[in-house]
């Protein structure tokens, strides 16, 4: 503390030292005197006296100066001269301090902003104990290699595994609330009781769920979130015991979850409600087979490692195999280290944009050592004077550094704002899946990774040209006056040009492949029109849950004549089971003429989509040979299916399908196929071509079995064509249904066109960064060759005059000079070139970015090389100008 | 004059605390004869180091300073011990004590022998 305090007065006394030099003579003085006037008394002459003090005081000015250095702090005075002269120097020419500030401002704020999306994403830790041990648990199938776990399946595991401390499932679903105001579309996990335990969530009040809560036919419980908790209940404590009423059916609060957890298996997004997975209303839950979407999460005990709980699992699914030989045959339990599964996605593509990134803060310190190059031939006079005045090398180093790490850090702190900005940014085009975006934020690791790069690159590019100034030497640069410049600090120049070109080349070979890819893509025929088509869930009233066959499907029938009368409504159709790019399901079945297969694992798999007549007109989808389904294809009628081409081609070829018939898993009797419909494009418009399972069977709705029909009322899919806007259309059909029956929910609306967007938000996140980072690498480029250029103009105007004098045309010299920066931008070119073309075959992780064109792309190559010359020439076309301006005669009578 | 000792190293702060202690406020050339003095004029002071050091603890907060006139009626600045001065004064003379004594053991070596 005392030397603290000290510290503090010895920096205030940097300012107010002239009152306190004054006072310290004034001591000295009095000093002075009294050792004088002892003197005296002691016998001595005046003089003498005098002479004897001065002696002991060991000289006047020494002593003053001891004073005063501990007054202040001399090496901070010292600090302080450099600073306040690097301050003139910089202000001296405005010009280079902006461009310089500005360089590094953009490089290291696009650092700092990407920097804090990986921190937060990559490097940050689950914010869970010990994450390190947690897995992801999934069945893997023929079809699926991370396929859903049937329940029974769970209780098996869990019984026999010997590796895990606890394992859980969850699976996420959606209730109708009701009797608390309108109803309402809840979020919902249902999940088993070790859920929370295993990821250490303890509730805010109340409990979690007991062991065996979680089994079926329980008593239905439900925990709450904080957020709900708050909105409908104030927080107040006594919800403990209360009842809420989920799908019509009666659940009582018994726990609170904390804000802070917000985690589904695979994605981080907050519930409003957690149920226990024995109250799930899906009859097929304890069936064997059954596949309905639940993963399970688990933690390793202590001291085991991955493989040997993934062979633990392997074991315990055979043996179940040999038990069940039908429902369970192929299925094996699949583990997957929790984190990788959270990050695995968006790892490699941070990966890439971070080293994109790290390209663009190369090319702009390259661009500030440039120009600091250029400054330090203009300044070597100055130091050469200045080291003949005797300020040693070292001095002049610190006032070179404290120059340059000036100008970072004044960067940095502009890049810093400009990565607050630049982070928003980014989040907002991330794609959704990305784990825990809402928890990034500037932290105290990104400060000092900002820090460290500014003073990284200041170190860097302050000590280039310091090399430079000492290697010459003193007494040529005297006599030169400063004007002539060894051809080797311009050679330095090139290279740094060439330098900057071909990192800026690759940076752009990367945003172009990924632009033509988007390209490429957006030209994909999806087999429907998107626009105009709006999509949300429909969940019809509690009270109509377990309601006879007839009274269902004449509530079908009421609903969707409500929706399609509802201003605008063009077509209109409910959907369940498979929804292009939103959800899918499977359809087993085998061919009239085909034996009965013995298990469900032999059977043809296709995408199964129940709709109503509407879809066709709604989806837009076009028919290509006999009829859709229609209204007379009800529940009295025979049994029909439409299939797409590609269901017509791989199952029966040439042949004509119209009239052939197939026996669908869940009927005894077969079904007609009545109509051949275009293929759509189920699985995005990237990935569906590479989908193993792409044939598609449309059944109608009202020939759903029963036992189904009842389930459609608890959730179901609406489409919509409609002429209006997606809001208005939305707000007219919300009318519509809520004046039928206030009770039922319409929600998650959403239009097909922002669906296929979802699906690309991934390539369009990396294309919109990538080309912002190459947008940005080529103006710092430009500014890199522009300055390199009007060097050369300035160091070359007695030639040129001199030449011009001799007869040299102006074309001449404007091609002269035009040819200089060319022939660097060209160099540079062809280097990035080839770096371009190693990256891309090095990293899979880019090329798995790219669709429809290959990594060398010739189209792209040769683009990228055009926009990178062009904008050279752009930027040497100021400087040649004004070396066509030179006047000769000028010229001459200045030599 | 030549049989006369330097100050030691870091032993300056603790003599101008002490003295400081015994004669009450005292300007800076009253510190340095008083510590001649009490050296039996064995120890020879540069008294140009005498104001840093007076500084230094000035700065440190164990001493104050403020102008007064002198027994000889001239104006001088007199400098007075702190609480924490008197704290550390005590702290220091504690640790050269120790100090000295564990050096006096070393060099009277019959003394351990007894």
């Amino acid at each position: 503390m005392r030397k603290l305090r000290a510290l503090w007065l010895r920096l205030r006394g940097l300012f107010g030292s002239e009152s306190a030099a004054k006072e310290f003579s004034a001591e000295l003085e009095s000093h002075i005197a009294m050792h004088v006037e002892d003197g005296v008394r002691a016998g001595l002459s005046t003089e003498e006296a005098r002479r004897q003090a001065m002696i002991r005081l060991g000289g006047l000015e020494q002593a003053k100066i001891a004073y005063r250095e501990r007054q202040g702090l001399p090496w901070f005075e010292t600090l302080w001269q450099d600073v306040r002269f690097g301050l003139r120097m910089l202000v001296k020419s405005p010009g280079f301090t902006v461009v310089a500030i500005a360089t590094l401002a953009l490089g290291i704020g696009a650092n700092t902003a990407l920097f804090s999306v990986v921190n937060g994403v990559l490097l940050n830790p689950l914010p869970y104990p010990h994450p390190e041990e947690l897995v992801t648990v999934h069945a893997s199938k023929p079809n699926f290699s991370e396929g859903s776990i049937s329940y029974p399946n769970f209780r098996d595991w869990q019984r026999d595994n010997k590796t895990l401390a606890a394992l859980a499932i969850a699976r996420h679903t959606g209730y109708s609330l009701t009797g608390m105001g309108d109803a309402e579309e809840m979020r919902a996990e249902l999940v088993s009781s070790d859920y929370f335990s295993i990821l250490g969530v303890k509730p805010v009040i109340g409990r979690l769920f007991a062991p065996h809560e979680d089994e079926i036919g329980r008593e239905p419980l439900v925990i709450i979130s904080q957020g709900f908790w708050q909105r409908k209940f104030g927080s107040r404590p006594d919800v403990l015991g209360k009842v809420l009423t989920l799908d019509g059916r009666n659940y009582t609060i018994v726990g609170v979850l904390p804000a802070s957890f917000n985690l589904r298996i695979n994605n981080f997004s907050a519930c409003d409600l957690y149920v226990p997975i024995g109250q799930f209303q899906n009859p097929a839950l304890n069936n064997r087979f059954a596949p309905l979407g639940i993963h399970g999460i688990a933690r390793l005990k202590p001291g085991v490692t991955f493989e040997q709980a993934q062979d633990d699992m392997l074991r315990v699914s055979e043996r179940l195999e040999k038990i069940y030989p039908e429902a369970d045959k192929g299925i094996r339990a699949k583990l997957v280290p929790f984190q990788y599964a959270m990050v695995r996605n968006v790892k490699p593509l941070l990966l890439i944009l971070m080293g994109a990134v790290g390209f663009v803060l190369l090319i702009a310190c390259v661009n500030i050592a440039n120009l600091l190059l250029v400054r330090s031939n203009a300044r070597a006079q100055e130091f050469a004077v200045r080291s003949a005045l005797g300020a040693g090398r070292a001095r002049l180093l610190r006032q070179l550094l404290t120059e340059s790490l000036m100008l970072s850090l004044t960067g940095g702190l502009l890049g810093l704002l400009l990565a607050s900005w630049g982070t928003q940014v980014i989040l907002h085009l991330l794609p959704q899946e990305l784990p825990r975006a809402a928890e990034i934020h500037m932290s105290g690791t990104v400060l000092g990774f900002t820090l460290l790069i500014s003073l990284t690159a200041g170190t860097l590019f302050g000590l280039l040209p310091c090399l430079k100034v000492f290697r010459q030497n003193l007494q040529d640069t005297l006599k030169e006056g400063g004007r002539g410049a060894g051809s080797a600090r311009r050679s330095a120049q090139n290279w740094l040009v060439v330098f900057q070109m071909a990192t800026t080349l690759v940076l752009l070979v990367g945003a172009g492949l990924m632009i033509r890819s988007l390209a490429k893509l957006s030209e994909i025929n999806t087999g429907f029109r998107p626009h105009g088509v709006l999509t949300f869930g429909l969940q019809a009233s509690p009270s109509m849950i377990g309601s006879s066959p007839e009274a269902t499907r004449a509530y079908l029938r009421e609903a969707n004549a409500r929706i399609a009368a509802a201003p605008g409504v063009e077509a209109v159709s409910f959907s369940w089971a498979a929804l292009p790019m939103q959800s899918d399901d499977e359809e087993l079945f085998w061919l009239d003429g085909e034996p009965k297969p013995q298990s469900q694992n032999a059977m043809h798999w296709a995408l199964r989509y129940i709709v109503e007549p509407g879809y066709l007109k709604a989806m837009g989808i076009s028919l290509l040979k006999g009829r859709f389904l229609a209204s007379s294809d009800d529940e009295h009628a025979p049994r029909v299916v439409v299939i797409d081409d590609v269901f017509a081609r791989k199952f029966f070829g040439n042949a004509d399908p119209i009239g052939k018939r197939v026996f669908l898993e869940q009927f005894d009797e077969p079904a007609t196929v009545v109509g051949v419909i275009g293929h759509v494009n189920q699985w995005g418009l990237d990935n569906d071509a590479v989908n193993p399972l792409r044939a598609e069977i449309y059944q109608a709705m009202m020939q759903l079995p029963e036992q189904q029909l009842g389930l459609v009322l608890m959730g179901m899919d609406v489409v919509v064509r409609s002429k209006y806007d997606a809001d208005t259309a939305f707000q007219s059909i919300r009318n519509a249904v809520v004046q039928m029956n206030h009770e039922q929910v319409v929600y998650n609306p959403e239009t097909m066109d922002a669906t296929i967007a979802d699906t690309l938000a991934g390539r369009r996140f990396s294309m919109i960064l990538l080309a912002a980072f190459a947008g940005t690498a080529l103006l710092l480029a430009s500014i890199g060759i522009y300055g390199v250029i009007s060097y050369l103009v300035v160091q070359h105007t007695r030639d040129i005059g001199v030449r011009m004098a001799l007869g040299a045309d102006r074309r001449d010299v404007f091609r002269w000079v035009l040819a200089r920066g060319g022939r660097l931008a060209f160099a540079g070119a062809v280097a990035g070139l080839l770096a371009a073309l190693g990256l891309t075959q090095l990293t899979t992780s880019f090329s798995s970015l790219l669709y429809g064109i290959r990594p060398y792309d010739p189209l792209t190559m040769l683009g990228v090389i055009g926009v990178l010359m062009a904008v050279a020439f752009v930027a040497c076309y100021l400087p040649a100008r004004r070396a066509t301006r030179i006047d000769p005669m000028q010229v001459l009578r200045t030599e | 004059m030549a049989d006369k000792t330097d100050v030691w190293q870091g032993t300056l702060a603790l003599m101008v605390l002490k003295t400081l202690e015994a004669m009450g406020p005292i300007h800076g050339y009253g510190i340095a004869r008083r510590i001649e003095q009490t050296s039996g004029n064995l120890l020879s002071l540069n008294y140009g180091t005498l104001y840093p050091a007076l500084l230094k603890l000035e700065q440190e907060g164990y001493i104050t300073s403020e102008w007064g006139v002198s027994e000889n009626n001239r104006k001088a600045k007199f400098y007075k011990l702190t609480r924490a001065g008197r704290k550390q004064l005590e702290r220091e003379a504690r640790e050269w004590e120790q100090a000295t004594a564990i050096l006096a053991r070393f060099l009277s070596p019959a003394k351990e022998a007894q």
